[in-house]
């Protein structure tokens, strides 16, 4: 156990490192991850307002809470490694990670968790100017608020597994960028990054139960919202743990199936 | 004239080289195919709920889309990346060899690397507006049409000169491509008429990154609720625009002095 917690602190100081070295990403970075939630707010509560205040649910006030809460979300649990994968394998530079002698997602972890601990606290500050111009309505409970640190570490760690599994695509194709581009269009409107599920055709919300997305952003959202109730929250995390299971078990044969086929491109 | 069989020379060379990777056609009308449709189901799902949004009704909307389409696609086609290229070219040197060149060296930066494989977004670009057309029908006229091809040119030469703006930065910076990304970025939200959002961000889109020239103002334009004022200003600042980025260019140009040499 030591040996990876001293690699998860070293991981830390070398992202540290180097977000300080290229601080203009973090900006692009961080203009990207605020617009595209700050224009559905915009779209969703000109709706509201034109059908006299309330859609499916969601006052104007609401719309504002759902759409920050969700940018908050998506800032704890997205990761970048699909687009870093495809990288590691066309140069050979996955071979160097083989040879040492702990599993390669540790490093991908601790860079995630660290630069992470970096920019949320801008995404907080954003996340509050936002608040004071939208006027958001938080209408929660206490037990909410505590399952849902739990319910957001979870969303996560399943987002963690499956989009790294997904990365391995990069050891069949090169042309990971489709693959990426199916995911994250499902992924915009099943998760709920779009607009809230509700608002959805009954077909596709019967989807979003079935699949894993919902799970991932919508439910620790709706959950902090106060629209859950105990049992509502209860299935929640017997489907959180469900695709924690399932996600881990994908993990790890895709993984072993990738490696037989990996010949080391540049080595 | 002479200006003209150049650019449909490196337009040449740039279907030639991509001749020999065909299969990419089929991945970026994939790409294109997936882009067109979040945009179509987004509409869909918004305007189930409502008849209009900030005035703007679905077929307006629609154009909107599809001129956010084509703009994107000639953006694609030849600003973005002959822009990347000349940033490139003058950290690595190799923008001597264009300097040495007899022609006017902003015109063979600006048109020598083009990615044909934009021309599917165009291409969808124009059949989304002749769709939502179809849908506007008799309330476009000849004046209306007349107004969206100019605001259209005026747009295209505005997001030109930010452009050359931003790349002729890189004679004294070294990262700009972020500028370019950051474009990228702000671009997305050209889908949706500047109009529906609050004053900062609208300013922001028009005047900081010019994104509401290059989409809502042609859009505007095309369904005619496009003011005179608009019209003058869009004209003014695309005129003024060209200008200082010409001036800029040459000041950046007489700071260059080669890298490689």
């Amino acid at each position: 156990m030591k040996p990876i917690i001293e690699l998860y602190i070293q991981q830390f100081k070398t992202t540290l490192a180097t977000m300080f070295a290229y601080r203009a990403s973090l900006l692009i970075w961080m203009i990207g991850q605020v617009l595209e939630p700050l224009v559905y707010l915009i779209v969703w509560s000109l709706v509201s307002t034109a059908s006299g205040g309330s859609v499916g649910g969601y006052t104007t006030a609401d719309f504002a809470a759902y759409f920050i809460l969700l940018m908050l979300v998506n800032q704890v649990t997205y990761t970048w490694i699909m687009y870093e994968f495809e990288y590691r394998i066309r140069e050979g530079i996955l071979s160097v990670a083989l040879l040492k002698p702990v599993h390669p997602i540790h490093s991908d972890i601790a860079d995630n968790i660290s630069s992470k601990l970096i920019t949320t606290p801008f995404m907080i500050l954003v996340a509050v100017l936002l608040a004071i111009v939208f006027h958001p309505s938080l209408d929660t409970t206490s037990w909410a608020i505590v399952c849902f640190f739990p319910a957001l570490l979870l969303a996560f760690a399943i987002r963690f597994l499956l989009e790294w599994t997904l990365a391995l695509s990069a050891f069949w194709t090169t042309r990971v960028g489709a693959i990426n581009q199916i995911y994250f269009v499902v992924m915009l409107f099943l998760s709920g990054q779009f607009a809230p599920l509700t608002l959805f055709p009954l077909p596709v919300q019967i989807a979003s139960y079935v699949l894993p997305f919902r799970w991932l952003i919508s439910y620790p959202i709706d959950l902090i919202s106060g629209r859950l109730t105990l049992s509502q929250t209860l299935i929640g995390f017997g489907a959180q743990a469900a695709w924690l299971a399932v996600s881990y078990i994908l993990l790890r044969t895709v993984w072993r199936a990738g490696l037989r086929v990996y010949s080391a491109v540049g080595a | 004239m002479n200006y003209l069989r150049l650019v449909v020379a490196f337009f040449w060379v740039g279907v030639v080289s991509e001749a020999a990777y065909r299969v990419n056609f089929f991945f970026q009308l994939f790409q294109s195919l997936v882009s067109l449709a979040v945009a179509i189901i987004g509409l869909q799902v918004v305007f189930t709920y409502t008849g209009t949004l900030g005035g703007w009704e679905q077929e307006q909307i629609l154009a909107l889309v599809g001129v956010y389409l084509f703009v994107g696609g000639v953006i694609g086609l030849v600003i973005q990346p002959a822009m990347q290229q000349f940033i490139e070219s003058v950290r690595d040197g190799t923008l001597d060899f264009t300097l040495t060149k007899p022609e006017d060296a902003q015109l063979l930066v600006s048109i020598h690397q083009v990615n044909i494989w934009s021309l599917i977004d165009i291409a969808f670009g124009l059949g989304v507006l002749a769709f939502a057309l179809t849908g506007l029908g008799e309330k476009v006229g000849g004046a209306q049409t007349g107004e969206f091809l100019l605001m259209l040119a005026a747009g295209g030469v505005i997001i030109y000169s930010f452009f050359l703006i931003l790349a002729t930065l890189s004679f004294w910076f070294v990262r700009v491509e972020n500028f370019l990304t950051i474009f990228q970025s702000m671009y997305e939200a050209g889908r949706w008429p500047v109009s529906l959002y609050p004053g900062w961000l609208r300013y922001g889109l028009t005047f900081v990154v010019p994104v509401a020239f290059a989409t809502t103002v042609p859009a505007e334009a095309l369904i005619g609720r496009l003011t005179p004022v608009t019209l003058l200003v869009a004209i003014l600042i695309a005129v003024f625009l060209f200008v200082v980025s010409r001036v800029f260019w040459q000041i950046g140009l007489r700071h260059y002095s080669g890298t490689s040499a």
